[in-house]
């Protein structure tokens, strides 16, 4: 049982941080959301009401439309590529290779580094040159010695989507999902080379997450699993894996919301890129903000970004919750 | 829990919360220098080449004007101002002015900051210099807004210049395009060669723009472009759509990694025989003399001989300045003719007065002075002169996605809503 002067002692101690949070994280989400409710257009702070045109306009805005489609794809693509990479990368470490902690490193250390500084490599690395005068640099170099065809990365426009001719297109129709064909749900070739960068940089901590997850798997289930007579395989499938889904649930959000957020490798690397294909909700409230003076429209962007990233928090948070009061 | 160990924590707090009020006061003292006696901040975009070299030509001036003064030289690099803008802004709006800053000439001077109540006045000052009789009329209609004067032009770039490299069209006999027409012929000559057409730089979309802008004056001449900027063009009429067709039938003819490059490493293709022609602003020679490189033609592109499609940059006043007779000192000279003399030549453009000895000047900025008091002059849309930032915002965005589709009518009836959205047009 604690004594009353402990409980204050106690409050004095978080006190300050309590306040801070409150005015710099809450008091400026509230502040945002309130401008995005005014009329602010232009450099002098106007916050007349405007209720929700701002959104309005917003979800109007066919950039809007690609950056939305920019930010499925880019998070559908990274959390796969980061997941399947980081997971096997930790189960190879884990069969005991010599010279571990060399490894480890290695892979790790992408991660240390800022998004712009993995954008400015990756430009380079990836330029796109120009085929008919012969001028080949970067990745390109070892496409073109292998043989292979140039090709146009990051400045590449095509977007592969289902026309309404195809054949799948006619089906989609058939079942009243004709709006699904068009390029606003397809998939920005522009966008691989942006989830190249930023697997490279972030596969390497899914790899951290998931060897120290390996590391404290009890050796005493995997030996009782071996004697029930499970092959090395079942062993992984079927005991390890499992054991594995929290480290799964962490990377997951921690993946999400970085990637529902990015910003800094997408302005190093190709901004908006051609025809929007590389454009970010955060690229363009940027623009949209500094550029052309539309505070409302912009923090109308930030408030839709924050509740894209609070879905996906927000029921991790609540079941995380629920789990401490439960023990 | 035992006395001491509570009676150690109770310390521990106390320990903590007084490191905290030292450590709070001590940053504070850090934030709030002492100003020194004599300061001058200077805030540009001028980081490269020519730019930088003219910038500090000025500041050398300044210093010999005015011992003891201490400059500090705030630069934010890229292109057309494009990451410097913001990072003004955020200066601006946090009550942390420079003591004078660079801004284009004007709807981005007036829109941005002389309406929104950011800027003093000048026209004393332009009354003790003399500088109503210097500057010409149609630069000093750009720098008023009510009556008064807000910003101090110290030069004048060309928007629509043609460049190319004179080798490469001496050894096929090629001239450079009068007409549209010409210019695809030519174009075809070229692709058939193995030299790309146009070579183009557009990972900032400016660029992009500012080839448009050129394609706009081209196309619908002088007075009808001009019209655009005031709502008395028809952004739906079929000049616009012509205008669009021509830049989409161009775009076929520029250079596939365009997104990827910048303007200079674009003009680096005409430059190495890569590319025939490049449509850029008259920085080009600055970049040009630079790297060295001789053999430059220049011409006016198709349509807009006759034409000088122009931006300015101007430095202006801010309120609360923190320094601001320090910035009244620079601002001096900045208009004067002996600051204009020493700029310009290095940064490749022409002074914003009439009385500079063209002598000082090399080759292309002689025919530019030529031009500049020949030609008809209309403002610059990609450089800040023709509409406000946010009807250039909207208008980047329709490019950008004009240079990947090419849809005509989509673009146009973009560009329409645009003009509407900036207010100008119904």
């Amino acid at each position: 049982m604690r004594s009353t002067s402990d409980r204050i002692l106690a409050a004095a101690l978080v006190a300050p941080s309590i306040a801070a949070v409150g005015l710099f994280v809450y008091g400026f989400i509230g502040w945002t959301v309130w401008v995005s409710l005014s009329n602010w257009s232009g450099l002098r702070p106007d916050l007349s009401w405007a209720g929700l045109s701002n959104y309005a306009t917003l979800f109007a805005n066919p950039r809007f439309h690609l950056d939305i489609r920019n930010t499925v794809v880019f998070t559908a693509l990274l959390l796969a590529a980061c997941m399947a990479l980081g997971l096997g990368l930790a189960l190879l470490l884990d069969r005991g290779v010599r010279g571990e902690s060399v490894f480890r490193s290695i892979f790790f250390f992408p991660m240390a580094i800022s998004f712009i500084v993995t954008g400015v490599a990756w430009r380079w690395l990836l330029a796109p040159g120009d085929p008919a005068t012969g001028r080949i640099t970067g990745v390109n170099v070892l496409l073109a010695q292998a043989g292979l065809p140039h090709l146009k990365w990051y400045t590449d426009h095509t977007v592969l989507y289902i026309t309404p001719d195809s054949a799948l297109g006619q089906v989609l129709a058939g079942m009243g999902l004709g709006f699904l064909t068009g390029p606003v749900f397809g998939v920005p070739v522009a966008m691989l080379s942006i989830v190249i960068a930023a697997t490279w940089q972030m596969s390497g901590f899914v790899m951290a997450l998931y060897l120290a997850g390996l590391r404290g798997f009890p050796e005493e289930l995997r030996e009782a699993a071996r004697i029930d007579g499970a092959g090395e395989w079942q062993v992984y499938r079927h005991v390890i894996l499992p054991y594995l889904r929290p480290v799964t649930l962490s990377a997951l959000i921690i993946l999400g919301h970085i990637s529902l957020k990015i910003f800094d490798l997408v302005a190093a690397m190709s901004k908006r890129g051609p025809g929007f294909a590389t454009d970010v909700p955060a690229y363009f409230m940027f623009e949209t903000t500094f550029h052309a003076d539309r505070f409302a429209e912009g923090a109308a962007i930030a408030v839709v970004m924050l509740v894209s990233v609070s879905v996906l928090i927000v029921p991790y948070l609540v079941g995380s919750m629920r789990r401490e009061s439960a023990t | 829990m035992t006395m001491p160990r509570r009676r150690a924590l109770f310390v521990a707090a106390v320990v903590i919360v007084v490191v905290a009020a030292v450590a709070l006061y001590q940053v504070s003292r850090m934030r709030a220098p002492a100003p020194p006696a004599a300061r001058l901040e200077i805030f540009s975009w001028w980081t490269t080449g020519g730019e930088e070299a003219g910038l500090l030509k000025l500041f050398e001036l300044y210093r010999q004007q005015n011992p003891g003064v201490e400059i500090i030289n705030a630069t934010v690099a890229g292109g057309a101002g494009f990451e410097a803008k913001p990072a003004l802004k955020a200066r601006m709006l946090g009550g942390d002015p420079p003591d004078s800053f660079q801004v284009h000439m004007g709807r981005e001077l007036i829109d941005t900051w002389v309406v929104t109540g950011y800027m003093e006045p000048l026209n004393d000052l332009y009354a003790q210099e003399g500088w109503e009789q210097v500057f010409p009329a149609g630069v000093l209609g750009l720098l008023r807004h009510e009556g008064s004067y807000w910003s101090v032009p110290v030069n004048i770039h060309r928007a629509n210049v043609l460049w190319y490299n004179k080798r490469t069209f001496e050894e096929n006999g090629w001239k450079p395009p009068e007409t549209f027409d010409d210019f695809f012929a030519l174009a075809e000559q070229m692709r058939a060669k193995g030299i790309t057409p146009l070579a183009l730089g557009d990972v900032g979309i400016w660029a992009s723009v500012h080839l448009f802008e050129v394609v706009l004056a081209g196309v619908l001449g002088p007075d009808a472009y001009s019209g655009l900027w005031t709502g008395a063009t028809d952004w739906n009429g079929p000049e616009v759509r012509r205008a669009l067709e021509i830049m989409a039938r161009m775009l076929t003819y520029v250079n596939p990694d365009h997104s990827a490059l910048s303007w200079d490493q674009a003009n680096d293709l005409v430059i190495q025989g890569r590319a025939g022609m490049t449509i850029m602003g008259d920085w080009v020679d600055a970049d040009n003399l630079a790297k060295n490189f001789r053999d430059s033609g220049w011409a006016p592109p198709p349509g807009t001989r006759g034409v000088f499609v122009a931006l300015s940059d101007t430095f202006g006043l801010p309120k609360n300045a923190p320094h601001r007779d320090q910035a009244i000192a620079w601002l001096r000279l900045v208009g004067s003719r002996a600051g204009q003399e020493a700029f310009n030549p290095v940064k490749g453009s022409i002074c914003a007065r009439n009385d500079c000895d063209p002598a000082l000047f090399g080759p292309y900025l002689q025919s530019a002075m030529q031009d500049w008091a020949r030609d008809r002059i209309v403002p610059s849309l990609a450089h800040g002169a023709a509409a406000s930032e946010s009807w250039v915002a909207l208008i980047n965005d329709v490019m950008s996605a004009f240079v990947s589709d090419r849809d005509v009518a989509k673009a146009q009836a973009a560009l329409a809503k645009a003009c509407v959205d900036a207010r100008v047009c119904r």
